[in-house]
């Protein structure tokens, strides 16, 4: 049981630490808790999505994928075009995303072609890579733009009208658009949505001639307007209507739809164990994991009613929109594993020759990849500048990889396995100590300008730090690998 | 003889294939009935896995300018250019180096590349490849390829931690679910079995061929070719010699096909013997000896090896044998007393063994022994250069590899050992195992050691290679007065080369044997029937 522990905390050693890390920082910025907290939802909300990106190139094998800056290059580059053209609010944004995706896709193309070259290599060359698609970024932002395609725009424009000023205000644009997007309009948009894929599902299904189960298309459909119908109730409205979710609102949801999702797991499981008695594996429902779960739902609604925590929870505000969208990431993430492709990913990933010799197109399913995470990176670049309100147009983009990639690492996760959970943890410690680390360091030194050191020194050091303690995590099992290099090592002479 | 107009799954006629100018295979045919077992037997470098690279479409066949010769499957013409080509045409292969995937379970290994999937929305929209997977269905076919081979296993197991005899039995199960699957080629299948794996693994064939699915079976044991092929085919240096059926023929006559000249002894008694070994002269000692390396564990043996002897150390696999000359290496973690002539070895210490005159020849050819992509020159000298200082210039304070001293030494050992290559400068990977083991070997005596543990040194190479190593080891003995220790799965091989052996059972020392001790007295002591770590005498 002792060894169980110990085993349990090597293996955890990387988030150990930085929670450690994160409490002590947090004790002695002399912050209060509800400054932090409301600080890290917004943080959150901007970066979940750029590192949620980072997952699918790991499990193909591929990585921690530098080459996201390229996916924000595309981002910034679409974000520049409409505000020059004028388009706002989440009309604009969603222009934005359209424009910026054909982009990442190809630019996750050719970053995929030039990776497929240098299997085994990929992160220090998505490194380089980014610093020399930073090159022809700024010859186009510097350049191009003004030099070459005449643009007029006083604001946007250097006076000289040869190059994008160093920053970019998007204040009067797309500032805000996806966060400030109402809980109604996303009902609407479910239901619509939901109407569309269940009429397409059953027009593709009528077209081929296969059966078409009318009765849970009919029950879904049904489902869906009753949950519109709802909307339609003044104090349901009322409450809808706002574009913000009190934290402590979201708490409560959450664990009651743990709860009813229990319910659930349970009454289908009851339903099928009448039908067949066949057990089907392993993923079935475990009646003692359920229980785990609805106690922890009731413990942790419990635990609003504490004055402390009360407070903090009445003060953050969640943009609803922003926080589905990660979800619906987290949800993607999983659901395509559970694809042909997905597998795919998965068995090159582990192994590239077991792969060729499967008949799996190594090369494709690697490119695909590559495509996957830059169109996602760039999506998550969108809604972190819409968040933040300004482009520093020479600059956004240029930390994105390190900052990503720490979050994620810190989280647990590693070169080889990453994955939603390790994500999200790893945003929630690095950017509690991307908060707290400086206002820490102004308190113990007396010196603001520490304090900033604090901060550089914390994102570097944390890759450093966390790359470093997974290779020492890893030695363990393979011991005779290790040892064969060292019988030829060359004496002192 | 095709006058009984039998119908083959196979025909591979005329084939010739060439590497860089070098003729590997010179006209072969191979010619396959449904349902039969047919071992496919030659040397090593014979060219067999040139002529299965050839039957599969490996890309390293058409990298280097195809081959000639035709290859037909159910009596058409047919140009296997990919794997997935092969793979369509019915044929599967069990491959040598497990192809599975240690963090799937075992249901995705049986599946993969091969998933069941079933159409969504966006599978109609972006294609088949965003199908979602039918784990249930896909559960149940692994489940029904297991029960052919007759395997006990959970499906949803993961691959990693699981034995090595099950992984075969995986491998097979996966292509056995390849649906119109008819030949099906195992590479060596029982190399890395115990005996009682591999008995299971003949049955599982004997099943698998009963469906009406063709085996071909390369190995090198004559005695499961005998146990269960029906026919085989039998190459040398890259030439058909002979296809029988098992029922006309002999092991001697399978042999002697095989190596071309007449089976003799595994060494000839022609060096003259001039030792004097005394009892109290002793080059290793072992006292309370333990080495924590996985699956060869040592739990404590004393035992004392005689200055100037064969000292073989034998047992079943599993049960420490390997560990004793890892532990004295430093590959893995070892404690207790060892002596070499007298002085006591700092067992910490990565290199003192080295230090001590003690040289090693791994059983890991591929992973310890060999620098796989260096050339057979760097191979043979980069031991003694870094240990004893040889082949080394000094020019004012710097030391430079001396290149012509390298070169020289070198060609002498490739001569010496005959080393089968194209030159000195090949990398010792593109070597067949049986080279590779000479390559091995030549390091190991360029260290002038007065100790040599030599581990497996037949393991995976051919009858003539086998005889040749074990010649030369008996030679450096007699004429040298080298002290050599055999440790090899192979009892045969121990008793015909060693003064005595120990036989290890448990990670303990069961008995100390002579060579001409009784069949029984060896089955005993390898049962782990004795633990009194006496000697028999």
């Amino acid at each position: 049981m002792n060894k169980k522990i110990s085993n349990f905390l090597f293996q955890n050693m990387v988030v150990f630490l930085f929670i450690i890390l994160c409490v002590l920082a947090t004790y002695f910025s002399k912050q209060p808790l509800t400054f932090v907290v409301s600080e890290l939802f917004t943080r959150i909300a901007r970066n979940s999505f750029i590192v949620l990106s980072l997952i699918i190139p790991v499990i193909a094998g591929m990585g921690l994928n530098f080459g996201i800056v390229i996916g924000a290059m595309a981002a910034q580059l679409a974000i520049f075009l409409t505000t020059y053209w004028g388009f706002t609010g989440i009309s604009g944004f969603l222009f934005t995303v359209a424009l910026a995706t054909p982009f990442a896709v190809f630019f996750g193309f050719l970053v995929g072609k030039l990776f497929n070259y240098m299997k085994g290599n990929e992160m220090i060359g998505g490194l380089v890579l980014g610093y020399f698609a930073d090159g022809i970024y700024q010859l186009v932002f510097l350049f191009i733009f003004g030099g070459v395609i005449k643009m007029n725009n006083s604001t946007l424009m250097i006076p000289t009208g040869i190059g994008v000023k160093n920053t970019i205000d998007l204040k009067d644009t797309v500032k805000y658009a996806l966060d400030t997007v109402p809980m109604l309009t996303i009902v609407e948009l479910g239901f619509y949505l939901t109407l569309i894929i269940l009429a397409c599902s059953v027009i593709f299904k009528l077209a081929k001639k296969q059966p078409v189960d009318w009765k849970s298309s009919a029950i879904k459909a049904i489902a869906a307007v009753t949950i519109y119908g709802l909307t339609f109730i003044k104090p349901v409205e009322q409450f809808l209507s706002a574009d913000r979710l009190l934290l402590l609102w979201a708490v409560e949801l959450g664990c009651l739809g743990t709860a009813l999702w229990q319910a659930f797991g349970f009454i289908k499981w009851k339903l099928r164990a009448q039908k067949d008695g066949e057990d089907s594996g392993p993923n079935s429902f475990v009646p003692m994991k359920a229980l785990v779960n609805l106690a922890l739902a009731a413990m942790i609604y419990g635990l609003t009613y504490v004055p402390a925590i009360y407070n903090i929870l009445i003060v953050v505000r969640l943009p609803v929109m922003t926080y589905l969208c990660i979800g619906a990431l987290c949800i993607f993430n999983n659901i395509l594993m559970k694809t042909r492709l997905g597998q795919n990913m998965r068995t090159v990933g582990q192994s590239r020759t077991v792969a060729n010799a499967a008949g799996i197109d190594v090369d494709k399913t690697r490119i695909i990849a590559m495509i996957f995470s830059t169109v996602l990176a760039s999506w998550g670049q969108l809604i972190f500048l819409q968040n933040v309100g300004t482009i520093s147009t020479y600059g956004a983009h240029t930390q994105v990889g390190q900052f990503a990639i720490a979050a994620l690492l810190v989280g647990g996760a590693s070169v080889q396995k990453a994955t939603n959970k390790q994500a999200l943890l790893g945003i929630v410690l690095f950017h509690t100590l991307f908060i707290v680390s400086p206002l820490a360091g102004k308190e113990l030194f007396g010196d603001p300008v520490i304090g900033e050191y604090f901060r550089v020194f914390v994102s570097y050091g944390v890759i450093a730090l966390a790359l470093a303690m997974h290779a020492w995590k890893k030695p363990e099992k393979p011991k005779a690998e290790t040892a064969a290099p060292r019988e030829e090592k060359p004496k002192a002479a | 003889m095709d006058k009984t107009k039998e119908t083959y799954v196979l025909k591979m006629d005329n084939i010739a294939k060439e590497y860089y100018g070098n003729r590997v295979l010179k006209g072969v045919k191979l010619h396959i009935r449904p349902g039969e077992i047919h071992a496919l037997m030659g040397e090593n470098g014979a060219g067999k896995s040139t002529l299965m690279n050839i039957l599969f479409g490996m890309p390293v066949i058409h990298s280097t300018g195809g081959f000639e010769g035709t290859v037909e499957v159910n009596g058409e013409p047919v140009q296997i250019d990919t794997p997935l080509k092969a793979m369509e045409m019915g044929i599967g292969m069990v491959h040598q180096e497990f192809m599975l995937i240690p963090g799937f379970t075992v249901t995705e290994n049986i599946k993969v590349g091969r998933e069941i999937s079933t159409p969504n929305l966006a599978s109609r929209l972006f294609g088949r490849s965003m199908e979602s997977l039918d784990f249930k269905q896909m559960r149940r076919d692994a489940r029904k390829a297991l029960k052919t081979i007759g395997l006990q296993i959970e499906e949803y197991v993961k691959i990693a931690g699981l034995p090595v005899g099950y992984m075969q039995f995986i491998e097979i199960a996966r292509e056995l679910d390849k649906t119109g699957i008819r030949i099906l080629v195992f590479d060596e299948p029982t190399a890395v079995l115990t005996e009682s794996e591999a008995e299971r693994l003949l049955e599982a064939m004997r099943v698998i061929s009963s469906q009406g699915i063709a085996i071909i079976f390369i190995t090198h044991r004559l005695d499961e070719v005998m146990a269960v092929a029906d026919s085989m085919t039998i190459l040398r240096d890259g030439e058909f010699v002979a296809r029988k059926e098992i029922k006309d023929t002999n092991v001697v006559e399978i042999a002697e096909l095989m190596i071309g000249r007449k089976m003799e002894k595994l060494v000839d008694d022609g060096i003259p013997d001039t030792r004097t070994i005394k009892d109290d002269d002793i080059a290793i000692s072992l006292r309370n000896y333990k080495v924590d390396m996985p699956g060869e564990k040592v739990t404590g043996i004393d035992l004392d090896i005689r200055k100037g002897e064969i000292f073989g150390i034998g047992g079943l696999a599993g049960q420490g044998k390997l560990g004793i000359p890892n532990g004295i290496m430093g590959l893995y973690k070892a404690e207790g007393q060892v002596k070499i002539n007298g002085q006591t070895l700092n067992l910490d210490k990565l290199g003192d063994a080295l230090d001590h005159k003690v040289a090693f020849v791994s059983e890991d050819r591929r992973g310890v022994g060999l620098l796989l992509d260096e050339s057979i020159e760097q191979n043979i000298i980069f031991s003694a250069m870094q240990t004893n200082g040889k082949f080394l210039k000094k020019f004012a304070w710097i030391n430079l590899y001396d290149a012509a001293a390298a070169q020289k030494h070198a060609e002498e050992m490739v001569k010496t050992l005959d080393i089968r290559c194209t030159g000195i400068r090949q990398p010792a990977g593109a070597l067949s195992g049986g080279n590779q083991q000479k390559v091995c070997l030549a390091r190991a005596l360029t260290l002038e050691p007065d100790v040599l543990f030599v581990s497996e040194p037949t393991r995976g190479i051919d009858i003539g290679a086998k005889k040749l190593v074990l010649e030369y080891l008996a030679k450096l003995n007699r004429e040298q007065g080298m002290t050599v220790v055999i440790v090899s799965s192979e009892l045969m091989e121990l008793r015909s080369v060693s003064d005595r052996i120990a036989i290890i059972s448990d990670g303990k020392l069961a008995c100390i044997l002579k060579p001409d001790d009784s069949d029984a007295a060896f089955g005993l002591a390898m049962s782990g029937a004795w633990k009194g770590g006496q000697e028999n005498a």
